[in-house]
């Protein structure tokens, strides 16, 4: 019995082991991946080369990196910081001023969480097509900041915040605007924190939309220039591991500073 | 009844009539301003999900190429039944959920239980490497996948040295290893995400329940069949239904992992629904009727999914 209990141990950090490394290998992949050339990748070269430099100026030669970045950046912090704003009135309004057919509307919004994007695509590309908006940024931006899920998020959050010093705000002659934005934002900072960065990442990540609606190389995003430098006849990988490697280092460095939010943040679906 | 007590009670329900009335208005009040607080995003919602689902269903009933369209009703519907790369990326899309799900969704549950346990150590070194694949972006790891499966690649080239294969394995261009290949990538990707739910679960289970079993003398494996996985239903279902809607969906992977270049197999092999539509809408001469036509399959193929598993896990429960 205590024998086997002492192999079961040892095979459980067998696979963790198995699983962590597996989990992992492809970034190192990619790190060692930006210093070396392409055949050198097809061909499964696990040693650093001397390419880096080399690749990164041929990066910067075929697209224009800080263009792609910049529009990356612009759209991922403008649908951010609208998407909370709208998101989080939205779940106070609908939790501290609750009345049946406010529950009514919520619910309808809700439902619509179940729309797939792929469903939608279609007219709002025609949409932003008759309003001339096509390969404009506002169009990426847009519909991104219509999320219902970030509703649900701050409404469940906003159950626990205090009603009593919604009433103390009141006595103190705030108007319920001033409310939200004096008392309830500071108050919510983490909440905020959390689906700020579920935000950021998912629209610095986001793929389908910009591609249907974003035409120009002076309009795409760091995504799509990465996406099209591989859908080459001869992908020059280890141009495109920089690129990947410089695309994701934003999202890492934001989940080591800030994963306790992070995962905040994915879990507020099921609190 | 003396007259001055009935103009008391006169008064009592004049003031009783104020109160309704001070109540009613700040019933009002109320209801107004929580309705500018959640306007933005009602308006943005009926703007963006609600108008353009309405309008897709209006165009699946029409037809046509370019700006021309006429109304052909059903017709859209009879042409889907024939359409044999409609029955193709249907199949391809079954075949990701039906495999892809289940494998990743034990694998987490698996992993979660592990990590779960006091007495493991670097429990948060494991949690951390397992959970990292969620940072990157769909488009940058299915490229990182595409650069590790090539015909010389570093994955041929490991399972060849350790034995496990004789030759190398044509992961990207054979249809079947294509598919395969995809699985992989996705489960990759997402099973750390699924794990942090179910340690999130996991933290729930009172620990007695453990202690209880184990003073009953029932095995680890007993204990996980019997304890942890029902305790976990509601989270292992919500999970099941966000992962089967991701898979229906699916998109970026299939297109950055097996079209471009030498190594594309038949356009057909991976092709899923999303990517049908979009090749319909945007590749091919737009026939954007047809092409919402299926994009309704989708949705009704994830009202009906996600029925069916809140209903299996409504049964269960009782």
């Amino acid at each position: 019995m205590n024998r086997s209990r002492k192999i079961g141990n040892i095979g459980r950090y067998i696979f963790l082991s198995l699983a962590a490394l597996v989990s992992i290998f492809p970034f190192i992949w990619m790190i060692i991946g930006s210093t070396n050339t392409a055949s050198d990748i097809t061909q499964g070269k696990l040693t650093f080369g001397t390419e880096l430099l080399n690749n990164f100026r041929k990066l910067n030669e075929m697209v224009s990196l800080g263009t792609s970045l910049k529009n990356s950046a612009i759209i991922a912090i403008v649908s951010t910081l609208l998407l909370l704003l709208i998101a989080s009135m939205a779940g106070y309004g609908f939790e501290i001023y609750r009345t049946k057919i406010k529950d009514k509307a919520y619910t309808l919004l809700l439902l619509t969480m179940m729309i797939p994007f792929a469903a939608i695509m279609i007219p709002l590309f025609r949409m932003f097509a008759e309003v001339k908006l096509i390969d404009s940024l506002l169009a990426v931006i847009l519909p991104t900041i219509a999320t219902p899920f970030m509703v649900f998020f701050f409404r469940q959050n906003t159950k626990s915040f205090s009603r009593e010093l919604i009433q103390a705000a009141r006595v103190d002659g705030l108007n319920e605007f001033q409310i939200f934005l004096y008392i309830y934002i500071p108050t919510m900072k983490s909440t905020y924190a959390a689906a700020g960065i579920i935000a950021f990442m998912t629209s610095w990540n986001n793929f389908l939309w910009p591609l249907i609606i974003l035409q120009s190389e002076a309009k795409k995003t760091i995504t799509l220039v990465i996406s099209s430098l591989s859908s080459a006849y001869f992908p020059e990988y280890g141009v495109i591991m920089v690129a990947i490697v410089i695309a994701t280092l934003p999202t890492i460095l934001i989940f080591f500073l800030l994963q306790r939010y992070f995962v905040e943040g994915m879990l507020g679906s099921i609190k | 009844m003396p007259k001055h007590n009935t103009n008391k009670m006169q008064m009592q329900s004049n003031k009783e009539h104020d109160r309704l009335h001070k109540r009613y208005k700040s019933k009002l009040e109320k209801s107004s301003t929580g309705w500018n607080f959640a306007m933005f995003a009602l308006v943005l919602s009926a703007l963006f999900m609600i108008y353009p689902i309405i309008s897709s269903l209006m165009l699946s009933t029409q037809s046509g190429k370019g700006v021309l369209y006429e109304f052909v009703g059903f017709g859209n519907i009879v042409r889907l039944v024939q359409d044999n790369n409609f029955w193709t990326a249907l199949k391809n899309t079954s075949i990701y959920f039906v495999f892809q799900v289940p494998i990743m969704l034990t694998l987490a549950l698996v992993i979660a239980n592990m990590l779960n346990s006091k007495t493991l150590k670097g429990r948060g070194f494991f949690r951390t490497a397992i959970f990292l694949p969620c940072v990157t972006s769909l488009v940058a790891y299915s490229i990182l996948f595409k650069s590790m499966f090539g015909a010389d690649g570093i994955v041929n080239s490991t399972l060849m040295a350790v034995n496990i294969i004789n030759e190398p394995i044509a992961w990207l261009r054979d249809p079947f290893w294509a598919k395969v290949t995809v699985i992989v990538a996705i489960t990759w990707r997402w099973t750390g995400y699924n794990m942090i739910f179910y340690l999130a679960g996991l933290q729930n289970i009172d620990p007695y329940l453990y202690e209880a079993a184990d003073i009953d003398g029932a095995s680890k494996t007993r204990q996980f069949f019997h304890i942890t996985v029902p305790l976990l239903k509601p989270i292992i279902v919500y999970t099941a239904i966000m992962s089967t809607i991701g898979t229906l969906q699916l998109f970026d992977e299939v297109v950055n992992l097996t079209s471009g270049g030498a190594s594309t197999p038949s356009l057909n092999a991976t092709m899923t629904l999303s990517q049908y539509i979009y090749d319909l809408s945007f590749k091919y001469v737009p026939n954007f009727g047809y092409a919402a036509t299926v994009s309704l399959v989708v949705v009704v193929l994830i009202a009906i999914l996600s029925l069916v598993q809140f209903k299996l896990a409504g049964d269960s429960n009782e």
